[in-house]
């Protein structure tokens, strides 16, 4: 469900602005839409999660109706719709990870962290989630860190603990 | 093959998609090709689009795999630099562009329909059909969809010939398959096997898993990804007549659900003798539950009640009534959506009660013990030994 967080103006930079003009290039004449999807992971990466205000000024820049953003970014997974960490843990939580450890390690890094899944962590650098597969089954568990989404393979409890070191030292 | 439905009305675009939209749990061999060798991807979308008379192709990639999209991207502009995208490409004629479409993390839009739906920029939700792809598919205009291991598989095809790459395999089963193979294996990870191999060498074969992880023995397999049924050990080997079963489409189903399964999207998982089956069967409940698009309300509704029966079982709230509740779901699920995924949801639980039904009891009968103990192997299970094997992944 689309909860209203709060409302801060957005502009887009010029550099944005013209990802989303070489995107729009990709598809026929009048199928603009087809970019939003794309446009929303490049305004997420620029801003960390999609605002109310953000999605208006992409529906705006693609001239259709501001719905049409709102339905599309809560339907799919990878959204965020609440302001988040600056780094989001995403672990995987399905069946092929879980036979190699994956809920031992979530509950691992919920202690680490000090915050439950969902939420931020006081200095604003972390947040963490359990996701649905990821396609790396033979590598699990596994998490990955948007935007860029680098992937962490073979996990264990002490590489997540090197990990979230070496992303505080960042 | 699916080509040769493809509508080819006058003047109007065709569209050539590839699905990257890999996210069937226990399947990862597009990743595995995305990352390792994007280039026989990109030179088979070429070689296929050119087949097909379509102008401008998509690779529709899952959004979660953005390092395989910067992959594929460069690939992109390799071969546009050495000519072989564009205009004119090497004075054919023929002009190919070529895209890579992030989506937005939804397993659904690995479905034909839904991932066009999505390349639209709407929701994925599956569309009735017919129409079929081929005849209305994106933006309306006639569309093939196909997956990356087909596409990739096109160009040894052309090159070798379709004789010799059918010689490969046993029976219908023809040609090699990419296998994922995870859960507690010693070496998990992507095979290309020739269809036809028995199953017991490619979980034992050094050349392939390895066997269990640990010295654990083998307790279940999902043969196919999540949404194949699960069978025990013993007839994960064997078939129901004491044949060996094959890795091969005929073989893995062979005995049809009653005792069989099937080759699916080739996600072979196996469980060693410590995993429980209830919380197995939970977990990928909840995982269609969560992945269910809510347009049919079968599956909506009822891939919920599935989790929510399940996790209380799992947490020794279960009756001994639950179990038929969970079967008499899955049936009414089962053939009544618009799209297949309703049917993945209803089979692995089916699946797990039909051969596992003693394991779901136990965890009605000991509400306490079920939370911290494992039902173990039991007797459904022929263990197969293997003692040289004790190192772990």
């Amino acid at each position: 469900m689309l909860k209203v967080e709060q409302q801060q103006p957005v502009e887009f930079s010029s550099a944005l602005k013209e990802k989303f003009d070489e995107i729009i290039s990709r598809y026929p004449k009048g199928k603009h839409k087809s970019a939003l999807l794309p446009m929303l992971h490049e305004v997420q990466a620029e801003l960390g999660w999609l605002s109310p205000d953000a999605m208006d000024k992409v529906a705006a820049y693609l001239d259709i109706q501001n719905i049409e953003v709102y339905e599309v970014a809560s339907f799919y997974s990878m959204y965020f719709l609440k302001p988040q960490g600056k780094y989001v843990l995403e672990v995987c939580r399905t069946g092929p990870c879980c036979l190699v450890g994956a809920e031992k390690l979530m509950n691992h890094i919920e202690q680490n962290l000090g915050v439950k899944e969902g939420e931020v962590t006081s200095d604003g650098l972390f947040s963490w989630r359990g996701v649905e597969c990821l396609a790396a089954c033979g590598y699990g568990p596994v998490l990955q860190i948007g935007p860029e989404y680098t992937f962490y393979e073979n996990l264990n409890e002490q590489k997540v603990d090197e990990l979230i070191q070496d992303l505080r030292k960042k | 093959m699916k080509w040769s439905f493809l509508a080819k009305p006058e003047g109007v675009a065709r569209y050539l998609v590839c699905n990257a939209d890999e996210s069937e749990p226990g399947t990862f061999k597009d990743r595995y090709l995305m990352t390792h060798i994007p280039h026989a991807l990109i030179e088979g979308m070429i070689v296929s689009s050119f087949a097909l008379g379509a102008n401008t192709s998509y690779i529709y990639v899952r959004g979660e795999m953005m390092p395989q999209i910067r992959i594929l991207e460069k690939a992109i502009a390799e071969a546009k630099h050495a000519g072989f995208l564009g205009k004119n490409i090497l004075g054919t004629g023929y002009d190919l562009e070529l895209y890579v479409q992030p989506g937005g993390g939804a397993y659904i839009c690995g479905e034909e329909t839904a991932l066009l739906e999505s390349l639209e920029g709407k929701r994925g939700n599956p569309r009735i059909k017919p129409p079929f792809p081929a005849i209305a598919g994106l933006y309306g205009c006639p569309t093939v969809v196909n997956n990356v291991e087909s596409i990739a598989a096109t160009v040894p095809i052309i090159n070798d010939g379709g004789d010799e790459y059918a010689k490969i395999g046993i029976g219908r089963s023809t040609g090699t398959k990419l296998i994922s193979a995870s859960g507690n294996l010693v070496r998990p990870g992507v095979y290309e096997i020739d269809l036809g191999l028995p199953v017991e060498e490619f979980i034992y074969s050094d050349e392939y898993c390895g066997g269990i992880a640990n010295g654990k023995r083998l307790k279940a397999t999902v043969a196919g990804g999540s949404s194949v049924p699960i069978l025990p050990a013993n007839l994960t080997l064997k078939l129901a007549n004491g044949e060996p079963r094959l890795m091969s489409y005929e073989s893995l189903s062979e005995g049809g659900f009653a005792t069989g399964s099937m080759m699916g999207s080739g996600g072979f998982i196996a469980f060693d003798e410590d995993q429980c089956i209830v919380r197995n069967t939970w977990n990928f409940a909840r995982f269609y539950h969560h992945e269910s698009c809510g347009q049919c309300s079968p599956c909506r509704e009822g891939t919920g009640w599935m989790e929510k029966v399940l996790h209380r079982i799992e947490y020794g709230h279960g009756k001994m009534s639950d179990i038929d509740l969970l079967v008499d779901v899955s049936k009414k699920i089962e053939g009544n959506t618009i799209c297949p995924l309703g049917d993945a949801a209803a089979w692995p639980v089916a699946s797990a009660i039909r051969h596992f039904r003693d394991e779901f009891e136990w965890h009605v009968k000991e509400p306490i013990k079920c939370l911290d103990t494992n039902y173990g192997l039991a007797n459904y299970a022929e263990p197969i030994a293997k003692a040289e094997v004790t190192t772990g992944n």
